[in-house]
């Protein structure tokens, strides 16, 4: 079970290497990646609600963080 | 305090110019939220609603403070009101069907071929939590967090930290996280022995007793990187062990007889005390010219026997600099439980099972649409409306369940206010 865990997260670790190796991206160049909409979670409250119905409605959780709260809906 | 206070303008001014120094481009950001500000208040309202099932409205305060030195410190509240009737486990038959409300104080009734729903769930919750995000060095932060909720028969408490290493000129980060929740079940009526009989009203439930406990801990590792001037990526590797009473006190399974499938009695579902649980998370933000695209991949599997795959997709597309549209749309697909089991067949034993459609295989299918408005370059409203459809299969018919719509597909629809406000 825990294999194709291990399999992507070597996968994950191997492209994270190969991005090191690129041309690294100066502060001045950051112009695109400084605004709000080009962050990892735009709308933090979107994105809570979202967490909450499906772990909710579903049998998985998790992924994007840690922390949050427990709920008996589950 | 307020010395501090009055010089933010004066820093901000010499980073402004620093900025102009290094010859950072101006982005027109007349009409957009900043990354940052001193303030941002967050404000939004869901509203829930599942056909025939449960309605929910659940309204959210986020406050975020830049407290000086780098530092911020975020609160949150959350109030769920939901109401409705939930499926009870039990599955539809030719015939009407009575059942024992969870106190133990009346019986609710399902029609002949009509799903069971028990129309006593209705909960109020109430969530609050914080953070304070801290720099620990020239290349190292730390989010700290504490978070408690309660609700009339679950409370819960939690704290989390997330340590945060940038490095490669930061266009790498690497993170590692562990959080830890103590929760308690207050089952109504008490919690129901596993595989007890429901009582036949005014007999009461067989209880294990109430307040028991459900320790939860996650730990994270993951890696942010910035591809590009207009790529980011991220992965995590999370993960999760859950102990204690993890069933849940209201839920019931019909025990059916092995040939015809009529279901003779009824009992209360028991699941495993412990439960870990591992996932795999990819995302990834392009911009192209103006508009932003998102997608995430997340594999999870765990020791109950599921394993699931989900997509999401965002496209913000730019009307102009004032307004935009967001379609969004997500597939999720699981496997069964090993303890799934749609009925129980009348002289067979099981250490575990749950007739919940939520542990069935299942698919969930959600598209919604999200509009957007500057207001200023302060504040912003949107609206966003969404539609889910989920899928589950039963685990086995039996004789004359095949008349029957065992598991029926259920949707929802969701529709979010939200209003942002910085100074």
């Amino acid at each position: 079970m825990m294999k194709p865990i291990f399999s992507m997260a070597i996968l994950a670790i191997a492209l994270s290497q190969t991005a090191c190796s690129m041309q690294p991206v100066q502060p001045w160049e950051r112009d695109s990646l400084a605004q709000r909409k080009m962050q990892l979670v735009p709308y933090p409250n979107d994105a809570f609600l979202d967490e909450h119905i499906y772990f909710s409605k579903e049998a998985s959780r998790g992924g994007a963080g840690v922390g949050g709260g427990g709920c008996g809906c589950n | 305090m307020q010395l501090k206070n009055k010089h933010k303008p004066v820093r901000r001014g010499l980073a402004l110019a620093t900025a102009s120094l290094l010859g950072v481009p101006v982005v027109n950001t007349a009409n957009a939220l900043q990354p940052s500000s001193e303030w941002e208040v967050d404000t939004s309202i869901l509203f829930y609603a599942e056909t025939d099932r449960v309605s929910l409205a659940e309204p959210i305060i986020r406050a975020r403070k830049d407290i000086g030195d780098d530092q911020f410190l975020t609160m949150k509240l959350v109030l769920d009101t939901l109401t409705g009737s939930s499926a009870n486990g039990a599955v539809a038959t030719g015939s009407a069907q009575t059942f024992t409300t969870p106190s133990g104080q009346g019986t609710y009734t399902a029609g002949a071929n009509e799903t069971p729903l028990d129309d006593s769930f209705h909960d109020t919750r109430v969530a609050l939590s914080g953070e304070w995000e801290r720099p620990l060095g020239a290349s190292t932060r730390a989010i700290f967090g504490v978070n408690a909720s309660t609700e009339y028969d679950y409370q819960s408490i939690g704290v989390s930290a997330t340590f945060n290493w940038d490095f490669n000129q930061k266009n790498s980060t690497l993170t590692a996280g562990l959080a830890y929740n103590a929760d308690t079940v207050n089952p109504v009526g008490g919690a129901p022995v596993g595989f007890t009989p429901m009582p036949t009203f005014p007999s009461v439930k067989a209880t294990q007793g109430t307040g028991l406990s459900k320790d939860v801990g996650d730990l994270i590792i993951g890696w942010t990187q910035i591809l590009g001037r207009k790529d980011l990526m991220q992965v995590n590797f999370v993960y999760g062990n859950e102990s204690g009473y993890l069933t849940d006190p209201y839920k019931i399974l019909s025990v059916v007889d092995g040939t015809t499938g009529d279901t003779n009695s009824y009992v209360y579902e028991q699941r495993p005390d412990s439960r870990s649980r591992q996932a795999f998370f990819w995302r990834w933000s392009h911009m192209f010219e103006e508009d932003v695209f998102r997608i995430s991949y997340r594999y999870y599997t765990d020791d109950w026997g599921i394993a699931s795959n989900t997509v999401d997709m965002h496209y913000r597309f730019e009307i102009n600099p004032r307004h935009y549209l967001e379609p969004h749309v997500r597939y999720y697909a699981q496997s069964a439980a090993d303890f799934y089991h749609t009925s129980l067949i009348d002289g067979q034993s099981y250490d575990n099972a749950s007739a919940d459609y939520r542990l069935a295989d299942m698919t969930d299918t959600t598209i919604g649409l999200k509009y957007g408005v500057s207001l200023s370059n302060k504040s912003e409203f949107s609206i966003r409306a969404e539609h889910m459809l989920q899928q589950a299969d039963p685990s086995q018919v039996i004789g004359n369940q095949s008349a029957q719509d065992l598991v029926p597909d259920v949707t929802a629809n969701m529709l979010t206010f939200n209003y942002t406000l910085q100074w």
